[in-house]
């Protein structure tokens, strides 16, 4: 709260440090962040034009046509494999993560660089480690095939939804397992011990003391995997081919088509009000269970 | 335990099935417990490794162990099997586009941290220790770019841009034609990298006590002296920290880049995407592992940089 | 120093050896992979045009920055204009017409010379999006193209274009894994072709030259301005679904040499160029007995060009009998470049193969540029991609 009469020299001068130090960031952000997405929404109410992409009578017919049922199929599909994918992420990472803050000090570094060194890895050098494997004439199929001559047809395990699902979780799992962590270490572990001893079992224990307590951290990692799934191209694109299209290829395929751009931009504000009912969820019980303990 | 238990009024036929189920549970938990470091890492790793390994295989077309070779690390520096292979279509790898995209990512990293990491701390400062009008929003703005779907941001900003130019275009007549390129790129970098060094430092900020900048300020010193002196030196590590985590994300960005680059503009990531569409190359595979192999460094890097997080 | 300071030290150094390494760099030129035709054609090349190093500017040689589609041009062309005019060129590709297209229609990042096809040459003309060449600059075209590309009707008198290749779509496939030959657009959909497998053929990621294909397969016309015949094609390709394993971004041939599919729609010379590959005998390559279009990609120089005068003499360049022969030879697509037929230039086996030169020239259909009726292509094309993925 500002002082309602700033005089002396230091309050003014305090002002403007404040003032230098916020306003070129916020300029930034407000100029190729903000108002980008108004250019979006923008062109989502428009009419589509071949000359210039978006033309003067603001229409709704963007969302109308997105609405069809052959689109809308396309972001359920995308929705479905995204929470498909965090739950799976949640699986697996969930034990990893315990198992990394329970280790002993010294080894828990070691642990965790494990978990780290593919993170920083770049994504599409995992996501082709994939496609090396499953593709045919792939590791799995050149096994299958040439080494152990179980069967002559190839195995076609590329531009399935399997596929995609599977280097979704391989991509993300490190984006789940960290924020898991991070709750893990601090959790007070005399909590599950106090537990047992009133005569629970570990699966009461840890339902009912451990999960709630960590949850942020879970609900942390969701949605850093599940948004980033949801609107996800490249993955689909790669291992997906035309047997599983995600709502970031359709909105590709619109975008890179002559008068296509409106609905592109349509598209992509639908997808978004799903990734805000993801955030408003995530905001609501995240905070909560914050509070709880 | 198990005493209070048995001095309960219940019969004890019950409460050892009880117990037996307990322990089940038990044993369950332990097994999980050491399974899951195997099939974890395993399935983290393996991947990884067998990229590795078949980066030395002689077979091109298959992924059947043929014998060790070099040849796709020599092709990777234009010397090798496919310059004289008479490889026709674009499977053949070309190093100088291989090296003009090396390029143009690290120009893009290079600047991208920098402006970010600058602004980026200017205003995880100016958020974290000052009240202002508007804080509330400022924050808000500054959080979204992490939660929004790279894809939304990709597109709009290549909205953004091309009705930018043009307007620009017709406005000047035709004398001033701005065109996507690497500035663009840079410019859609530091869009999403901003708020990550700010998480960085502002984390670090928010773990550190006042007292030393309030001392500072007793002693006589001016803002600028206490930022200068004070405050920058004790959040350097978090500084450090959010320009690696900056310089990782612009350089294995595609989304955005895909959406607002033009010539020039092709980075690694986008060169890499399309060797991995189109050709069917072992020569990626030793150029992952020349990433792999640089990624490791860069954690290694930041592990050392950040051990000084002791005070 | 501290062990702090030395790493960042040595980042910092890396990280600026990298960024040197590579702009300075330049691989050894790869050799050849046919040497009988390029080097005949890099001497004949040298010969008819004279050498002559063009001045720098700014200290700098000139640069041309050229947008051609993936596997279209020869090995050497590029590096021979380089080495002839010293002259820096940077060569980028495409996949599909759509994407140049979005490319320019969004303000053009550079490039002198993009290569498109020719409903889109009126498009971007319409758009005014090219500059009209400059013929004063380009006198092999006069002299050494075909009557057949002189004043087409996608661009009457060259205003804009000049063409570059030209050729028709069909269907490869592998022999060795069909069932049966495939004729036909109904085969290259059909189970049984693949003994009853699905997902075994890819189609092509482009809107208008799949759309195309199967309409001239349904009898209907490939310039149809009408939703109704659009949607046939929609729910024709719909239900066959199940055989299509992904839309290739002009790959198909690669991912049909792989194995990963056993059919695929493509560019006629993308096939042959794969089909010359050692160990891809088995392959082969079908005009569609329905029919097929004819297309023709032109050069063209849009608005916003660098160095237009450059591009001038890049189009001339590419208009040189033997240049025009050698890359003819090696995309293995059809010559606008009457001379270099007359002179047997190009491969004989391609002059003869009707697959390349097809004796109905005249009756083939060529896609013409639809105007803003063109929206109802896009927008079937999202709901076939949308649709097939399950």
């Amino acid at each position: 709260m500002a002082a309602v009469q700033p005089v002396s020299y230091n309050e003014r001068r305090q002002r403007l440090q404040v003032r230098l130090l916020v306003w070129p960031a916020a300029f930034w952000l407000i100029m190729f962040f903000v108002i980008p997405f108004l250019v979006i929404i923008a062109y989502s109410i428009l009419t589509p034009s071949q000359r210039y992409q978006a033309a003067a009578p603001f229409t709704l017919f963007n969302y109308q046509y997105v609405a069809k049922d052959i689109f809308i199929s396309v972001l359920v599909r995308s929705v479905g494999m995204a929470i498909l994918a965090t739950l799976f992420c949640v699986a697996l990472g969930y034990p990893l993560a315990f198992f990394i803050a329970t280790a002993p000090k010294r080894v828990r570094n070691i642990f965790l660089l494990l978990v780290i060194i593919p993170f920083w890895t770049n994504f599409l050098i995992r996501i082709y480690a994939w496609i090396f494997i499953i593709r045919d004439n792939g590791l799995l199929d050149s096994l299958v095939r040439e080494v152990l001559k179980l069967t002559t047809q190839p195995l076609g395990l590329m531009y399935t939804p399997f596929a995609v699902f599977i280097v979704l979780v391989y991509g993300y799992l490190p984006f789940m397992t960290l924020p898991i962590y991070t709750s893990i270490e601090k959790y007070n572990f005399r909590l599950t011990e106090a537990a047992n001893d009133l005569g629970a079992n570990d699966l009461r224990a840890f339902l009912r003391i451990m999960l709630p307590v960590t949850l942020p951290g879970v609900l942390a990692g969701s949605i850093l995997v599940f948004i980033p799934a949801l609107g996800s191209f490249v993955v689909p694109d790669l291992v997906g081919g035309s047997g599983f299209v995600m709502v970031g290829n359709q909105i590709t395929t619109f975008s890179q088509s002559a008068t296509g751009k409106t609905y592109g931009a349509a598209l992509s504000l639908v997808m978004m009000v799903v990734v805000v009912a993801a955030l408003v969820i995530y905001f609501r019980y995240g905070d909560r269970n914050a509070a709880a303990i | 335990m198990a005493q209070a238990i048995l001095s309960n009024a219940e019969g004890l036929s019950v409460n050892a099935a009880q117990l037996r189920g307990d322990l089940a549970i038990r044993r369950t938990g332990r097994t999980i417990r050491w399974i899951t470091p195997f099939v974890c890492y395993g399935f983290l790793w393996l991947p990884i490794l067998i990229l590795i390994v078949f980066s030395f295989n002689s077979s091109r077309t298959n992924a059947v162990w043929q014998g060790f070779t070099l040849d796709w690390y020599r092709s990777l520096f234009g010397l090798g099997i496919d310059s004289v292979n008479g490889v026709r279509t674009e499977a053949r790898f070309s190093t100088r586009g291989l090296l003009d995209a090396v390029n143009a990512s690290i120009t893009v990293a290079i600047a991208a941290t920098i402006i970010a990491t600058f602004l980026g701390t200017c205003i995880a400062i100016g958020l974290e220790r000052y009240r202002f009008r508007g804080r509330r929003l400022i924050d808000l703005i500054v959080y979204l770019p992490v939660v929004i779907p790279e894809i939304t941001m990709g597109l709009s900003l290549q909205l953004f841009f091309s009705a930018t130019f043009r307007t620009a275009s017709s406005a000047s007549g035709g004398a001033i034609n701005p065109t996507f390129g690497l500035l663009t790129v840079i410019i859609g970098h530091v869009v999403f990298c901003l708020p990550f060094v700010s998480i960085t430092v502002r984390a670090r900020l928010a773990g550190m006590s006042k007292s030393i900048e309030e001392a500072a300020h007793d002693l006589g010193a001016n803002e600028w002296q206490v930022m200068r002196r004070v405050t920058l030196p004790l959040i350097a590590p978090g500084i450090v920290a959010g320009a690696l985590l900056a310089m990782t994300l612009s350089l294995d960005d595609y989304v955005v880049t895909f959406f607002v680059n033009g010539t020039g503009g092709t980075t690694l990531p986008i060169y890499v995407f399309s060797l991995i569409k189109f050709a069917v190359n072992p020569s990626i595979n030793a150029l992952s592992t020349i990433i792999v192999i640089v990624s490791m460094s860069l954690v290694l890097l930041s592990l050392i940089l950040q051990r000084s997080r002791a005070d | 120093m501290s062990q702090k300071r030395f790493a960042l030290l040595s980042l910092a150094v890396a990280m600026l050896a990298a960024l040197m390494f590579s702009s300075v760099a330049r691989p050894v030129t790869a050799q050849s992979g046919t040497p009988a035709a390029t080097s005949a054609g890099t001497a004949a090349a040298a010969q008819s045009t004279p050498v002559a190093t063009l001045p720098f500017v700014n200290g700098k040689p000139q640069e041309l920055k050229i947008y051609n589609f993936t596997t279209y041009i020869a090995d050497d062309t590029i590096a021979n204009f380089e080495k002839l005019y010293n002259v820096k060129i940077t060569y980028d590709t495409f996949g599909k017409a759509d994407e140049m297209y979005a490319k320019l229609q969004a303000g053009n990042p550079g490039y002198d010379i993009v290569i498109s096809p020719d409903y889109m040459v009126t498009q971007l003309s319409g758009l005014d999006l090219l500059l009209p060449l400059d013929f004063k600059n380009i006198p092999n075209f006069g002299k050494n193209a075909s009557a057949a590309f002189k004043n087409p009707a996608y661009d009457p008198g060259n205003k804009f274009s000049v063409a570059y290749q030209w050729g028709t779509m069909g269907i490869g496939y592998n022999t060795a894994k069909v069932a049966k030959p495939i004729t036909g657009i109904a085969d290259l959909f059909d189970p049984a072709t693949y003994g009853g497998q699905k997902k075994r053929t890819a189609l092509l990621n482009s809107s208008r030259e799949t759309i195309a294909l199967i309409l001239i397969y349904l009898g209907l016309d490939a310039n149809t301005t009408n939703k109704a015949d659009l949607d046939k094609v929609r729910d024709y390709l719909l239900k066959n679904k199940d055989s299509i394993a992904a839309f290739h971004n002009d790959d198909g041939q690669t991912i049909l040499a792989q194995g990963s599919i056993d059919a695929v729609m493509e560019w006629s010379g993308d096939m042959f160029q794969v089909m010359a590959e050692k160990g891809n005998e088995k392959l082969a390559y079908v005009v569609p007995k329905e029919g097929t279009f004819r297309w023709t990609d032109n050069m063209v120089i849009p608005k916003g060009a660098g160095n237009k005068a450059l591009a001038e003499l890049f189009i001339n360049y590419v208009y040189d009998a033997a240049v025009g022969a050698s890359i003819a030879n090696y995309t293995q697509y059809g010559s606008p470049n009457q001379a270099a037929i007359d002179m047997k230039l190009i491969d004989e086996t391609l002059l003869s193969n009707p697959a390349v030169y097809p004796a109905n020239f005249d009756k083939l259909v060529v896609l013409k540029d639809l105007g803003d009726a063109a929206t109802i292509y896009d927008q079937t094309w999202a709901e076939i991609v949308a649709g097939v993925g399950n």
